[in-house]
């Protein structure tokens, strides 16, 4: 695999995800990512955090991460071995905070992924790819600033090379 | 071309004038962190390099998500916070001193037309003043701590005018829930809400609140209530949008035909009528949260429960936004009315609304709530049900046993 693309199976969930169930407030008040990932989605499916390997694609639909501004969220999925999300449509501050700690996020529709299917992600070229099915789909272009910040790997990384933000 | 008033404020921040749309970066007049974000902010400031904050008395930290210090994990964080403050010279507000939003408006922190960065996705109540409230996480809360500044999207702006009046005994919740069953809980994401209209022109500065700090709850970047009839404890110029601004879309809703709504577990925008559930049983009720913790809202279930008892089967939680608001409640009689009638006070905060302390419901339980969310283990519990409703209809419900309607309790007359 290239630089720029993730290769991984994909777990795939339903519409309105919402941050309280990618990780519940209780275990927020933490800066152990370790302890984030051990609870993550557990409301939503206790099977997930046995059933992810490291690399593995996160696949859902419309909305997803709304709720909370908890960057605990993205944090959370990416600790826990995520290396990227693909959905319908994303909640703005789930989406601002994925890109800020360097998860992708991709937006994409009509990529009809069933669980365990074999994905390829294309991050400079914004495509999904269904190795199963063979189908390919283009997601949403990201805007600069965010493609800037994914680039760097995060919001930190992008301060720390540039000081201050920089719009193309 | 005409603005709306987050095309305006963007602007003013942006220092050119912009259109939805545009991606800007702009100057922010203040930046918010609570006891959930501001530990991840403050390490997140440290690796960007960070050793001084862009303006201290523009850099606000709360301690009010889990306040007092419910463990040691989280009593560390909270003195994390106060080292951090001490050394930058931020504004710190203790434990006890109530919930950020309440905080920022009640001490005058957030004035019309100011861009506020919070670190909490109900930074968008500031619509209430006239102010753009935007929510983010705590790595985009540590950008602004460096460089006073961030990048935004100029949202879409939709429309929402609610004409008559609201009956007496339906409140502000009650009306923004009903503008929820219209959008969903997706419908305005990306976007800016704003409020119009005689019913929302009637609204005080504590129900202004409410209905903004919902804007989230459709998925918006903000929202802003329309400032005609705003009265403010202070002078200012009121931030106006245009008159004949562009709007994506308009709702259009009758206030006198709202009546006292319900959310139904697990999300906000599963809106009914009370009447449609009324008598399902209720074992905790809550009050308090930055969407109804006010003294208004303690008022209005004072009115409902004085000189009676809470169901033998049901807790009734009290949770102050803020000391000031329980001081007055305390000062005007509210608090005793609702201590004679069985109801518990925890310290002014978030409480149990984000399920880390103070009254986590137990499994199985039906809990509700005047609170904003109500997503599966949001009060810390998977297995609990949480049904959100205005202050009224918790104290209503939290009297009978049962989900009751608050007009059928005889406090409240219609006016001619």
């Amino acid at each position: 695999m290239s630089a720029g693309h993730i290769r991984g199976r994909a777990h795939v969930y339903g519409d309105h995800i919402d941050t309280d169930a990618i990780i519940p407030g209780k275990y927020t008040k933490t800066l152990d990512l370790t302890s984030l990932a051990e609870h993550v989605l557990e409301d939503l499916d206790p099977r997930f955090r046995d059933a992810l390997q490291p690399g593995d694609i996160l696949v859902a639909g419309v909305n997803f991460g709304c709720g909370s501004s908890r960057e605990q969220a993205p944090l959370a999925l990416k600790a826990a071995g995520v290396a990227a999300v693909v959905a319908r449509s994303f909640a703005r501050i789930f989406f601002r905070n994925a890109i800020n700690i360097g998860l992708p996020a991709l937006e994409a529709e009509g990529a009809d992924i069933s669980p365990g299917d074999e994905l390829v992600l294309d991050l400079a070229g914004g495509t999904v790819e269904n190795l199963k099915s063979g189908r390919v789909v283009t997601a949403t272009r990201l805007p600069p600033v965010m493609l800037d910040i994914l680039q760097a790997g995060g919001l930190v990384e992008y301060l720390k090379r540039y000081g201050d933000y920089r719009l193309m | 071309m005409s603005q709306t008033l987050s095309e305006k404020i963007i602007s003013a921040h942006a220092g050119r004038r912009v259109s939805a749309g545009d991606l800007v970066v702009a100057r922010v007049d203040c930046a918010m962190a609570s006891d959930t974000t501001a530990p991840l902010a403050i390490r997140a400031f440290g690796a960007m390099g960070g050793s001084r904050v862009w303006e201290p008395g523009r850099c606000v930290l709360v301690i009010d998500h889990a306040a007092p210090a419910p463990n040691e994990r989280i009593a560390n964080l909270h003195a994390m916070m106060r080292e951090f403050a001490a050394r930058e010279g931020c504004v710190l507000f203790e434990s006890g001193e109530g919930i950020c939003h309440q905080l920022m408006v009640e001490r005058g922190l957030v004035r019309p037309g100011d861009l506020v960065i919070g670190a909490d996705s109900h930074t968008c109540t500031y619509g209430a003043v006239g102010a753009m409230g935007v929510g983010v996480g705590s790595t985009d809360l540590a950008a602004v701590l460096l460089t006073g500044k961030t990048w935004l999207r100029v949202p879409q702006t939709i429309k929402i005018e609610v004409a008559g009046r609201l009956r007496p005994g339906v409140c502000a919740k009650d009306l923004v829930l009903r503008v929820l069953k219209e959008t969903g809980i997706a419908g305005a994401t990306y976007r800016s809400m704003e409020f119009y209209g005689a019913a929302v022109a009637r609204l005080s500065l504590s129900e202004r609140m409410t209905v903004a700090n919902m804007a989230i709850e459709a998925g918006a970047k903000t929202g802003f209530v329309h400032p005609a009839g705003l009265e403010l404890p202070y002078s200012a110029t009121p931030a106006l949008p245009d008159p004949d601004a562009g709007y994506e879309q308009t709702i259009r809703l009758d206030g006198d035909a709202i009546g006292p709504m319900l959310s139904l577990p697990h999300s906000p925008d599963r809106v009914v009528p009370v009447d449609d559930r009324v008598g399902d049983k209720v074992d905790l009720a809550f009050i308090g949260t930055c969407v109804n913790g006010r003294l208004e809202d303690l008022q209005a279930a004072a009115r409902i429960v004085e000189g009676r008892h809470v169901h033998p089967g049901v807790r009734l939680l009290i949770g102050p936004a803020s000391r000031q608001v329980f001081l007055e409640a305390v000062n005007d009689g509210t608090v005793a009315i609702l201590a004679a009638a069985g109801a518990t006070f925890i310290p002014p905060g978030c409480g149990p609304c984000v399920g880390t302390h103070n009254g986590v419901p137990g499994d199985g339980e039906t809990v509700v709530s005047a609170g904003n969310r109500n997503f599966k283990g949001r009060m810390g519990n998977p297995r609990a049900r949480i049904y959100l409703a205005s202050p009224a209809t918790v104290a209503a419900s939290a009297l009978a046993g049962h989900i009751a309607n608050p007009l059928q309790t005889g406090c409240f007359e219609e006016q001619p």
